[in-house]
C-alpha cells in the first residue's frame, strides 16, 4: 500500500461500523487516517486489513461495474467503490451499515436474495417468440421502443435504489424499483413474446401501483436510471390492459 | 396495498373529481364574500338539480378515492392483515357515501 | 427528523400530498355532518356557520383549502407523471403546485377576511 498517500498532517476520521452476526447488532467506531483521495470501500477496507480482519464486506471490481458493494453511508444508498470520502464526510464522520430493506448474513453483507428473486416475480426474464432455426430479427437503435428500453437498461442490479425506496420499506411483496424497471426493459423488447404474463406480473399485489413516485430510487441510483418513469410506463401499460382485456 | 383494480379506482374517482374540485373551490371563494350563511347556501341550492348532479358525484367519487387512499396509509403504517383492511376500506367507503349523501340530500332537496 | 434517505424535494411532495390527504379523509364527516343540519336543523348550521366570523376559523379555513388544492394540484402532477410522456422538470412541477396551492388559498382567505 506504499503508493497511496496519507494526508501529509495525518489526519484521521471516525468510522462507525454496523457489526453483526445476522441477529441483532450494534456499531464500532474507528478511526481511519484520511487520503488524498479516497472512496468508502477504502475506508472499510482499510478497517478489515488494519483494525478487524473479521469485518465482512462485499466487493468485487471497484470500478462501478458489479454492483456487489452498495452499502449505506450516513443513512443514504451508495455504491462505495465511486463514492468519494469528500462527498459525504460530515463533521469529520461516516457511518456505514448493510443495505437497507434486506436481510444481514453478517456486518456489512446483506442477503440479496429476495432483490433477485423479485426480479423472477416481475418476469424481468426473456420470453423468446422464436426459435434457433429463425432468422435474428433486425431492431433498428432508432425504433422508439428500443429507445425507451436504452434510458433503462445499464442496471447492475446493485440494490441502491431497493434500499432507498419507502415502499419496500412498508410492504415486504412490493417487487421494488429494479425489477420493475427490468420488466419495463423486456416491455419494449419487440421480440419477447412474455408481454401478457408480465403485465399480469406487475399487477399483483406488491407490483407496480404500489409505487407512490416519491422518486427515491432516481434520486440515488448509481447510473442515473429512471425506475420511477420506467413505472409509470408500467402503470399506462396494464391500465391500457385493463380495458383492453375487458372487451 | 393497491392492485390493478384498486388502481383504477383510485386514479378514475381522482380524474372525475378535478373538475369538480377546481369548482368547488371557485364556489367557496365566491360564497365566502360577505361571509357564510345558511339562508345564502340554501338559496342558491336548494331544489337545483345541477347542483344535486354534481355534488352527488362529487361525494360518491370522494368516497371511493378516500377509502382506497385511507387503506394504503392504514396498510403502509400499521401492516394490517388483508381481511380487516379490507373490512376497514368498505367501512370507510360506506359511511362517507352514506353522511355525503345526506348532506347533498339535505342542501339540494326542496 | 427526516431521515436521511428521504432528504430530497419529491419525497416532501409526497409526504405532503399524503398528509393532506389524510387530513381531508378526517374533515370530511363533520363537513358532511354539519351540512346535514340543514334541512332538519337550520338554525343549527347558522350556528355553526357564524364561528367562520372569527379570524383563526377563517385561518384554520385557509388552511384547509391550501390543503384541498395541494392534493389536487400534487395529485395533477402525480396523474402526468403515470399518464404523459415523463416530464424531467419534476421539482419545478412540484414547486409550481404548491405555488398554486398558496395563490388559491390566499385568494379565499382575501375573500374571507
Ligand atoms: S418512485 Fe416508486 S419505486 Fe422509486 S423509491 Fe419511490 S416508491 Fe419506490
Ligand atoms: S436501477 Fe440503479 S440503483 Fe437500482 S439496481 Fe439498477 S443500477 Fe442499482
Ligand atoms: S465493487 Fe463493483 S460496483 Fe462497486
Amino acid at each position: 500500500m506504499s503508493n497511496i498517500r496519507d494526508m501529509p498532517n495525518g489526519q484521521t476520521m471516525e468510522v462507525r461500523v454496523w457489526r453483526s452476526d445476522g441477529e441483532g447488532g450494534r456499531f464500532e467506531g474507528f478511526d481511519v487516517p484520511q487520503r488524498e483521495s479516497q472512496t468508502i470501500l477504502d475506508v472499510v477496507s482499510w478497517i478489515q486489513q488494519n483494525a478487524d480482519s473479521t469485518l465482512s464486506y462485499r466487493f468485487a471490481c471497484r470500478v462501478g461495474m458489479c454492483g456487489s458493494c452498495a452499502m449505506m453511508v450516513n443513512g443514504q444508498p451508495r455504491w462505495t467503490c465511486r463514492t468519494h470520502v469528500k462527498k459525504v464526510l460530515k463533521n469529520n464522520r461516516l457511518t456505514v451499515e448493510p443495505l437497507r430493506n434486506l436481510p444481514v448474513i453478517k456486518d456489512l453483507v446483506a442477503d440479496m436474495d429476495p432483490f433477485f428473486d423479485k426480479w423472477v416475480k416481475a418476469e424481468g426474464v426473456f420470453h423468446p417468440s422464436k426459435t434457433r432455426a429463425d432468422a435474428i430479427e433486425a431492431i433498428s437503435s432508432e425504433h422508439p421502443m428500443r429507445v425507451e428500453a436504452d434510458r433503462a437498461i445499464e442496471c447492475i442490479n446493485c440494490a441502491v435504489c431497493y434500499a432507498a425506496c419507502d415502499v419496500v420499506e412498508a410492504n415486504p411483496d412490493y417487487l421494488g424499483p429494479a425489477a420493475l424497471n427490468r420488466a419495463w426493459t423486456l416491455m419494449n423488447d419487440e421480440r419477447d413474446a412474455g408481454h401478457d404474463v408480465r403485465l399480469d406480473a406487475v399487477s399483483q399485489k406488491g407490483g407496480c401501483h404500489n409505487c407512490h413516485s416519491q422518486q427515491s430510487c432516481v434520486r440515488f441510483c448509481p447510473n442515473e436510471l429512471n425506475p420511477t418513469a420506467s413505472i409509470a410506463g408500467l402503470k399506462r401499460e396494464t391500465a391500457k390492459s385493463f380495458f383492453r382485456r375487458r372487451d | 396495498m393497491l392492485d390493478l383494480r384498486l388502481y383504477m379506482a383510485q386514479r378514475i374517482s381522482a380524474l372525475i373529481m378535478i373538475p369538480l374540485t377546481l369548482g368547488h373551490i371557485a364556489m367557496m371563494i365566491y360564497a365566502v364574500q360577505g361571509g357564510l350563511s345558511a339562508g345564502e347556501i340554501l338559496a342558491r341550492t336548494q331544489g337545483s338539480l345541477a347542483w344535486m348532479l354534481f355534488y352527488g358525484s362529487f361525494v360518491a367519487a370522494v368516497s371511493v378515492h378516500a377509502a382506497i387512499g385511507l387503506r394504503v396509509i392504514l396498510f403502509e403504517s400499521f401492516k394490517i392483515k388483508e381481511t380487516i383492511l379490507n373490512a376497514l376500506s368498505w367501512t370507510v367507503f360506506l359511511g362517507l357515501l352514506y353522511m355525503g349523501a345526506r348532506a347533498v340530500y339535505a342542501v339540494t332537496a326542496l | 427528523m427526516i431521515r436521511p434517505h428521504r432528504s430530497h424535494p419529491l419525497w416532501y411532495a409526497f409526504l405532503l400530498h399524503r398528509v393532506s390527504g389524510l387530513a381531508l379523509v378526517l374533515f370530511l364527516p363533520l363537513h358532511f355532518y354539519v351540512l346535514a343540519f340543514a334541512l332538519t336543523q337550520p338554525e343549527r348550521l347558522d350556528g355553526f356557520l357564524r364561528w367562520t366570523d372569527y379570524t383563526i376559523v377563517k385561518l384554520a379555513e385557509f388552511g384547509l383549502v391550501f390543503l384541498l388544492a395541494i392534493h389536487i394540484f400534487g395529485g395533477l402532477r402525480l396523474l402526468a407523471l403515470e399518464f404523459l410522456p415523463w416530464s424531467p422538470r419534476q421539482k419545478t412541477l412540484a414547486a409550481s403546485a404548491v405555488a398554486a396551492s398558496f395563490l388559491v388559498s390566499g385568494t379565499f382567505f382575501l375573500q374571507a377576511v
